[in-house]
């Protein structure tokens, strides 16, 4: 450790530090433009001058080494006016436009020109105008009040891995821009309104909605996807206007993917918000008291084994909890969360979840995938790989796929074949990235839904088990098996027990009239239209989608903005989101509903009040007991159950069709479409 | 000003390929660097490129679907490509007539004249204003910084060759000869040699008569 004196405090800061993060660590407050401590380091805006002892002249702190002894003054005469000077040059050409523009309230130009900018202009030129420039459907730009930070060209450039903006000309005329005029290629691009210090860069969607100061932040938990993003909801009155990153550097560091950030949009349209029953083939409006009275008296006399139940993407764990119950109250062991029929050995935890971490890829030191495309499936999670493979440097990370070969990963990745056989080939060392696995200390291999939706899924898994086991990636205190899930309530419906008990069915069986009733709590990414015809369907949700339109009593559900809630992410972590907004019109929380209905139907569930229902929770799986999430090696290499269908040929295909549109939600969202359109259709028709 | 994202009037070609002559200097550069840091001859080959639309077109500028052949050839993106060449001023992002007049008007060639140079190039070619392109398509005039041959002032630089000591006159006659498709030799356009003294040596004169012209 090395001392460093700042404004008479001594501190110990790591050998490699900057002068800024020496005065973070003794409490200073540093003002800057361009630093930003997951990027590089650029020290063009000048605005973090401190002076150095032995130094003539101020330094920027953000890209000066700290030495032994060294004295750091953050608040001398020297040191005010020379910011003061460096904020005059910035507000030279930038614009006076701050009631209308929307970065007012949050803006690091407008906090640091109150305390260093000067009561009036001495500037007497013309000032710069710069054309704006597209970026796509999701940033908006007004490039007139960029104050050329660079930090949206390092974070396209080092975090999202997608180097298309940079700047161009010079002096004057330096403009950031994409030089063509074409839409930001990025999962990520949401991000870049974030960083932006000024409000160069804001929310296409969000413009004009809202100023800061008058939205309620709650915590929330992104459902998106499955890396459990941490997330702030930021709602005026009855609606949420926007969603931003909360920072977690165990899960998302600060990054929110584009999908779990513009959804919002689609939060108030499509709403199912009061009950409906189907009469005579229509549906139409009734009482929550008739819609439960109806499904009681068509339960009445069904067995068991005649009823089933579906569980959504998006659920909680407590509606999840709550639905298991009830199935079992009726003696149905007819019950599935997974929608897209995938595979798994349920029987042990790490056989179903990503068991390295999302911060465990900071550590490892060779990576397989197999059978996914973390870019579509989980941007964030793709991001930490980008990053560790930046990290590593130059071929310290060695990174192999199987499937998708087409697939732009941004990282370089050698793509070794494109079905299960290339996983046997690895197992037999006869390809020369086996010898990279077996050398590497901390291995990784991600499995995908891309092979764990296939009927062979199981035996995929064992494959890439046993392969983790040969390369010795499962040991006490380290596992390299890694399943990406891409359902936000998958990892909590296994763990809770949603899937077929004995001789129960799963979803294709239920299917095609294998139930008399079935319940579906918000799932509509199945084949909804192969639901037999005598089958009486109840829906439970929030949107008016593909379930909602098939159901013969629809129940009016909320959303994850609308509930406290439970999710539990692809590593197993159980995260906790509360309620930002109340739900529209009729609509209750999901588990309340559930709860209400076993009353009605005379099999009353024994929880009342949320907290109960969470240590029933706890009581089915001992995670949604432990405050803290640890990750965890394995001493057991017992490989998981192959299942009965031996691995077949087929090359992978991609599990995600179009990003912008997985779930019910984000189909409800203009934005969304918007983004398809120009994102995905254009790629689709072009391959067709 | 504002970046130009496409040359105007549709002059932006849509296919660049290297000709064999590029294709023999890129494998001389490409020789000299490391082939993970080959993106480190992304200067020499936007020169490459220049030279061959100046070979091929009679314009040598740089279009940007020729900036994306060298960032595929450089493997690198192609906004790192963009930034370089629209930083250097040397590079030209938009069409240019056949002669490209650089005149010098930094200090030493502002005092030495280069006011009447601009104007004799202005009234020789009958552009307007700097960076504009001549009717006829031949020139395009061009107000650079310091050219670095202040010795010579005042100094209009066409294409790669530096004419020096120029004055009114002088760059008219110069500009007809151009016209006419000559290329006059480069360099001073009095009677001197390179930077030595007009009208032969000053210094050392006793001597010259012992030694033999040239060897001083």
């Amino acid at each position: 450790m090395v001392k460093v004196t700042v404004d008479g405090i001594v501190v110990d800061v790591a050998p490699g530090s900057s002068a800024l993060q020496a005065c973070e660590a003794a409490g200073k407050e540093i003002p800057r433009f361009c630093y930003h401590e997951r990027l590089s380091v650029a020290g063009n805006c000048r605005m973090c001058l401190v002076e150095v002892s032995g130094g003539r002249k101020p330094v920027a702190s953000c890209g000066f080494p700290i030495s032994n002894g060294m004295q750091i003054f953050t608040d001398t005469a020297v040191v005010r006016r020379a910011r003061k000077a460096v904020m005059e040059f910035l507000l030279i050409n930038h614009p006076l436009d701050c009631p209308i523009c929307d970065q007012g309230g949050e803006c690091d130009l407008q906090d640091q020109a109150f305390g260093y900018g000067a009561d009036h202009s001495r500037y007497r030129e013309n000032k710069r105008a710069v054309t704006d420039k597209y970026l796509g459907p999701l940033v908006k730009t007004v490039m007139t009040r960029c104050i050329q930070c660079t930090r949206c060209i390092r974070f396209s450039t080092e975090v999202a891995g997608v180097p298309e903006l940079g700047g161009v000309s010079r002096g004057e005329n330096l403009e950031i821009t994409n030089y063509v005029e074409k839409a930001l290629t990025s999962e990520l691009s949401g991000n870049l309104i974030d960083i932006c210090p000024v409000g160069a860069l804001t929310s296409q969607p969000y413009a004009f909605s809202a100023r800061p100061w008058e939205l309620k932040r709650t915590d929330s938990i992104d459902v998106c996807d499955a890396v459990g993003t941490n997330i702030v909801m930021q709602a005026r009155g009855a609606s949420v206007l926007r969603i931003v990153p909360r920072i977690n550097d165990e899960v998302n560091e600060e990054w929110l993917a584009d999908k779990g950030r513009f959804v919002v949009d689609g939060f108030r349209r499509r709403r199912l918000d009061r009950p409906w029953v189907r009469v005579e083939g229509r549906l139409q409006p009734a009482s929550w008291a008739d819609a439960f009275s109806l499904i009681a008296t068509r339960l009445k006399g069904v067995p068991g084994a005649r009823i089933g139940a579906i569980a959504g993407d998006m659920c909680d764990g407590e509606s999840l909890m709550a639905l298991k119950d009830l199935m079992g109250m009726l003696g149905s062991p007819n019950i599935d969360c997974r929608q897209d029929g995938a595979r798994y050995d349920t029987s042990r935890r790490d056989f179903y979840t990503f068991n390295t971490g999302i911060s465990g890829i900071d550590e490892a030191d060779a990576l397989l995938i197999v059978g996914s495309i973390p870019r579509q499936e989980a941007p964030v999670l793709n991001a930490r790989i980008r990053r560790r493979f930046v990290d590593a440097g130059r071929g310290k990370f060695p990174i192999a796929m199987i499937g998708a070969p087409n697939a732009d990963p941004t990282y370089a990745a050698t793509v070794l074949g494109e079905g299960p056989d290339t996983l046997a080939k690895l197992a037999a060392g006869e390809l020369p990235f086996a010898e990279v696995l077996a050398n590497a200390k901390n291995p990784m291999i991600i499995v995908g839904h891309g092979a764990l939706t296939r009927p062979d899924g199981q035996a995929i898994a064992k494959a890439c088990w046993d392969l983790a086991v040969q390369m010795n990636a499962i040991r006490p205190d380290w596992h390299g098996f890694n399943v990406l899930h891409t359902a936000a309530s998958r990892v909590a419906g296994l763990d809770l027990g949603l899937v077929p008990g004995p001789q129960g069915r799963d979803v294709a069986g239920m299917l095609g009239g294998g139930v008399d009733v079935l319940w579906l709590l918000g799932a509509d990414e199945f084949a909804v239209r192969d639901i037999g015809p005598d089958t009486f369907v109840i829906y439970q949700g929030h949107h008016g989608d593909a379930g909602a339109a098939r159901a013969d009593v629809i129940l009016p559900g909320v959303l994850y903005a609308e509930k406290p809630g439970t999710y539990t992410n692809t590593e197993g972590r159980v995260q906790r989101a509360f309620r930002a907004v109340m739900p529209p019109g009729e609509a209750r929380e999901d588990w309340r509903i559930l709860r209400a209905f076993s009353e009605v139907a005379g099999r009353k569930l024994p929880y009342d009040t949320i907290e109960s229902l969470r240590a029933r929770m706890a009581q089915a799986h001992p995670a949604y007991g432990q405050a803290e999430h640890a990750r965890l090696g394995a001493a057991d290499t017992t490989a998981p159950q192959a299942g009965s269908v031996a691995v077949a040929a087929t090359p992978f295909y991609p599990v995600i069709a179009d990003y912008y549109l997985t779930h019910a939600v984000c189909r409800a969202s203009p934005t969304m479409e918007t983004c398809s359109g120009i994102y995905v259709r254009p790629a689709i028709e072009a391959a067709e | 000003m504002s970046t130009q994202l496409t040359a105007p009037g549709g002059a932006e070609p849509t296919h660049f390929a290297f000709d064999a002559e590029s294709e023999q200097q890129i494998a001389g550069i490409l020789a000299k660097y490391p082939p993970e840091r080959k993106a480190s001859g992304v200067l020499p080959l936007l020169y490459v490129v220049q030279k061959q639309m100046g070979r091929q077109t009679g314009s040598a500028w740089i279009p940007r679907i020729a900036m994306d052949v060298v960032a595929e050839r450089l493997e690198m993106a192609p906004i790192r490509v963009y930034e370089v060449a629209t930083f250097y001023l040397m590079f030209n992002t938009k069409p240019i007539g056949r002669y490209h007049l650089q005149v010098c008007t930094t200090t030493s060639c502002w005092l030495r004249g280069s006011d009447d140079v601009t104007a004799a190039c202005k009234a020789a070619t009958g552009i307007k204003a700097f960076g504009e392109t001549s009717a006829d398509g031949l020139f395009t005039l061009t107000e650079v910084e310091c050219l670095g041959a202040c010795a010579n002032a005042p100094i209009l630089q066409v294409d790669d060759d530096y004419y020096e000591d120029l004055d009114g006159p002088r760059t008219l006659e110069l500009i007809e000869a151009l016209k006419r498709g000559e290329r006059p030799t480069p360099g001073p356009t009095i009677d001197r040699m390179s930077s030595a003294p007009a009208g032969g040596r000053k210094v050392l004169v006793d001597d010259a008569a012992a030694k033999p012209q040239g060897q001083g």
